[in-house]
């Protein structure tokens, strides 16, 4: 009986082993360095995409004053003369998140309560596949389908309003639709998260099913449903094929969303399709508005994960 | 029957000969009974909060020693230094000496991964590898390059751990598809497959019922004239039964009433232990007025 | 006895009737939601049955519309999916290797990697489409609007996703796996190589088809590198000029402002044929999941 690997035992006793290792190992070590490597790359996207961006809107802010970007009201920069004022952009963006966030979180938060706190486990078996289907179809989808079906079926036919081909109120009702599974997803996770023994304290007061679900539930999982729709209105904010193909690309620095309204990614969109020469006044507009996107979807995103942190520490 | 310890010529470190003074001296017998484990004023904290502190005594060669004790004394944190499985928990800090084969454990040159190779250890749930029984037994010889007839490897450690005739058909099959008490074998085989110097049992039977639980100990009783075995239970006639030395532990507050720090009360021959012990706490243990 | 029960604690009318009411109306939105789905399924199934024919997989676009298919699409959607994968498997599972087995969570920079995916995660698709132009279409790699290209920036936009999934799949195989190779006398590596990866397998493959899924659809980014809409080839090496089933659906979509009676129907089926390509991705994704997954 012979212990692995022993020094100077002649006579096969077990002699004092050493414990020092072989060789070292410089595999193990070469191996972790490679996997730094490959986490580092992470590091380096983001790195990218803020340099890209930041490098290319110093340029433009060289031109364009950084005034008339952030509050002018005129945005045309293919013309002559060029405007540069980013506020009609913003404006669209705004005005189709807020449309969908009106049809996502009375929708979204209603999933999710029924979800959470109503539905018998074969009904959630047949209604969550159903929602994750309706994450998983494409945005071009739902870009077909505002501009082929709902404006003109639905809005036009059916509820006969007076809207242009190409209207923002189309493109934010089906961008919220669109993110009705964020909302319902984060906020059933939070509303499961709170202990079963707060729903049966109250239910032993003789609450009923609404009272639980609005005074008891709701509130305790607070912090995960502010995350969950923080985050959808940064989805909704970074959505580009459902604008691009139904909302238009007619900047509008107005409130008519039955007409185009053109958003920040909208113009992305539009601009980059048209092959811009590098170095151009067109293709630094990307980039501008590309950081303006990004900054306000990152505030987005921190905040959110923020929020999920909070809810995630209170019951674990 | 005497043993010659061949000191390897590497070794650096200067460790007191304790081989002849085990507790209780009775030189001439004990001279058979060398320790293999020297543990000097051992004290292990998790970050700044010691579990267990100021262990001295000596484990000796083919005998089986127990750490027997109420829960929390830090008897499960003592077992894991003997073969440096707390190195694997960030915040765990070992003072002291852990002396093996008079080579200190945690000194600088030494390698954990050879420091498992010799002292193996069974946990108290059994955990097989979700693979066949032959390739959860073979899985140490592997990694470890060991030669030989991988198929005479596997059998022989089956073999040894009283596992082989219900397996012998199925070593293809799935371990998971054994009951509790098999497996807890397979794991002993496991161990045993690398050939180990010790082998740590950290309550192997305490998520089994008495049957395998009794085969279990007889497994013990065959394996400690190849290994030594140190075995960390709550059951105190487990202890009665099988061990040779019992260690008590008992878990002590501080004076802020906040932090259970585990020590040693007494050591000694598993029979002073449970017809005479020396300490009050031990008598209150052993005989069941305090759990 | 509060005034919402009666006698013997029973919850009274008024108080039965709202919670009726309200149980109704979380029903109706429900139905909304998914009704809405529903809808947008079966109007793309009557527009784009018509045309869905093996002569529309084999053709390539054209002019006449009659003649119009969608190979080239497909085509550089299944290259652009190859290099997408080729990228994030190795990338994606590394870095969940290195987060989950050798990562300290209480160093700050490890803390600043998670942070940094779970933001990745939510930056819009269009940006990843930016950076694919400013650092591999043009810039510093300067590859043009080829394949490469393409699939790279997919690859970065669905990093993310595997890497997240891949952390869950490690994280669920149990400790006591890792200890009882480590009491063996197996290094990290060996044990993660050995036996916690290969647990895991099913949970990363399951992970990596998703990210498949959500890049199989994905148009903005591609827009921005400069896929092609009108091409009539397949493409023929990483360095080839390419389109993609979404470019070419959003191409006819474009037209069919102009001219809805030729176009409509073609969008409608090459919508058609990605939902069919996802819905058997999705399946193949659930099978290997049900399939393999491991039951501690």
């Amino acid at each position: 009986m012979e212990a692995a690997s022993t020094t100077a035992a002649a006579d096969g006793r077990p002699g004092a082993p050493s414990l020092r290792a072989a060789r070292r190992r410089y595999g193990e070590d070469v191996i972790k360095g490679l996997l730094v490597i490959a986490a580092l790359i992470s590091l380096l996207t983001t790195t990218g995409i803020v340099y890209a961006l930041v490098s290319e809107t110093i340029v433009f802010f060289g031109e364009v004053g950084i005034g008339d970007f952030l509050f002018g009201t005129k945005w045309t920069p293919l013309f002559e003369p060029a405007s540069f004022g980013v506020l009609p952009l913003i404006a669209g963006t705004f005005a189709t998140t807020l449309i969908a966030l009106v049809v996502a979180i009375p929708l979204g938060l209603a999933a999710a309560i029924y979800l959470s706190e109503y539905a018998r486990p074969r009904v959630r078996k047949t209604i969550k596949p159903m929602l994750e289907l309706l994450a998983g179809v494409p945005t071009i989808v739902f870009g077909y389908f505002a501009l082929t079906f709902f404006t003109p079926e639905i809005l036009r036919s059916f509820l006969h309003m007076d809207v242009a081909i190409f209207n923002a109120l189309a493109a934010g009702i089906i961008i919220g639709f669109l993110i009705i599974p964020i909302v319902a997803s984060i906020s059933e996770d939070s509303m499961r998260s709170v202990p079963q023994a707060l729903r049966e304290g109250a239910f032993g007061l003789g609450a009923s099913s609404f009272q639980v679900s609005l005074r008891v539930v709701f509130p305790a999982a607070l912090s995960g449903i502010v995350a969950s729709i923080v985050l959808a209105m940064s989805r909704a904010v970074g959505e580009t094929m459902v604008v691009l193909i139904a909302g238009g690309q007619q900047p509008q620095w107005g409130a008519d969303v039955g007409k185009s309204m053109e958003t920040l990614t909208a113009f992305i969109g539009a601009t980059a399709k048209g092959d811009a020469a590098t170095g151009s006044i067109a293709y630094k507009t990307i980039f501008a508005v590309g950081t303006t996107l990004f900054v306000i979807t990152l505030v987005m995103n921190l905040l959110s994960i923020r929020f999920v942190r909070k809810y995630r520490q209170v019951y674990e | 029957m005497p043993e010659s310890v061949t000191e390897s010529p590497e070794i650096r470190v200067e460790v007191p000969h304790a081989a002849e003074d085990v507790d209780g001296g009775r030189p001439g017998q004990k001279r058979a009974r060398e320790p293999i484990f020297h543990l000097d004023d051992v004290t292990v904290s998790y970050g700044d909060k010691p579990a267990v502190r100021n262990v001295t005594f000596d484990i000796a060669r083919h005998e089986i020693t127990a750490l027997i004790g109420p829960s929390g004394c830090g008897k499960s944190t003592l077992i894991r230094c003997l073969n440096r499985m707390n190195d694997l928990i960030p915040t765990a800090k070992v003072e002291g000496k852990v002396v093996y084969h008079r080579q200190d454990l945690y000194g600088p040159e030494v390698d954990a991964v050879e420091v498992r190779k010799r002292v193996g250890m069974v946990f108290q749930k059994p955990n097989p590898f979700p693979k066949s029984i032959y390739d959860n037994i073979a899985f140490g010889p592997r990694v470890l390059g060991m030669k030989g007839d991988m198929d005479e490897i596997v059998e022989r450690a089956l073999q040894h751990a009283a596992v082989w005739d219900e397996v012998k058909d199925r070593l293809k099959t799935n371990a998971f598809g054994m009951s509790g008490g098999q497996q807890q074998r397979l794991c002993i085989a496991r161990c045993l497959a690398v050939e180990p110097d010790v082998i740590l049992m950290d309550e192997p039977c305490s998520a089994l019922d008495p049957i395998s639980t009794g085969k279990i100990e007889d497994l013990m009783m065959d394996l400690k004239q190849e290994y030594s075995i140190v075995i960390v239970t709550h059951n105190m006639q487990q202890a009665a039964r099988v061990s040779d030395k019992t260690a008590f532990f008992t878990v002590e507050l501080d004076e802020d009433e906040k932090n259970r720090t585990g020590r040693v009360v007494e050591f000694d021959d598993t029979e002073k232990i449970f017809t005479n012990p020396a300490d009050p706490r031990t008598e209150a243990y052993v005989t069941g007025k305090v759990g | 006895m509060s005034a919402h029960q009666d006698a013997i604690g029973r919850p009274s009318a008024s108080q039965r009737a709202k919670d009726l009411v309200f149980r109704l109306a979380l029903l109706a939105c429900l139905a909304l939601a998914i009704g809405l789905l529903f809808v947008l399924l079966v109007d793309v199934a009557v527009d784009g049955a018509g045309a869905l024919d093996w002569d529309f997989i084999n053709n390539f676009t054209s002019i006449t519309a009659d003649k119009a298919g969608i190979q080239a699409g497909l085509w550089g959607t299944i290259w652009l999916m190859g290099v997408c994968a080729f990228f994030i498997v190795p990338v994606g599972v590394a870095t969940a290797i290195y987060l989950e087995e050798y990562g300290d969570p209480t160093k700050w920079w490890n803390r600043l990697i998670e942070l940094n995916i779970q933001n990745l995660a939510a930056v819009p698709s269009i940006v990843y489409g930016i950076l694919g132009l400013a650092f591999l279409v043009r810039g510093p790699l300067d590859l043009g609007n080829v394949v490469l290209a393409g699939g790279l920036t997919l690859a970065l936009l669905v990093l993310p996703m595997v890497i997240i999934a891949g952390r869950e799949a490690l994280r669920a195989v149990p400790s006591s796996i890792r200890e009882g190779s480590m009491a063996l006398g197996a290094t990290q590596w060996q044990t993660i190589w050995r036996q916690v990866l290969p647990a895991a397998v099913p949970g990363i493959a399951t992970g990596v088809i998703l990210a498949l899924s959500r890049a199989i659809g994905e148009t903005a980014p591609l827009i921005v590198v400069g896929a092609v809409a009108v091409i009539a080839f397949n493409p023929d090496g990483l360095d080839s000029q390419f389109t993609a089933m979404p470019i070419q659906i959003f191409d006819w979509i474009s037209r069919a402002s102009n001219d809805i009676n030729n176009y409509r129907p073609l969008a409608a089926a090459g919508i058609l044929l990605l939902m069919i390509l996802l819905l058997a991705m999705n399946s193949v994704a659930i099978w290997l999941r049900n399939r393999y997954e491991q039951k501690w």
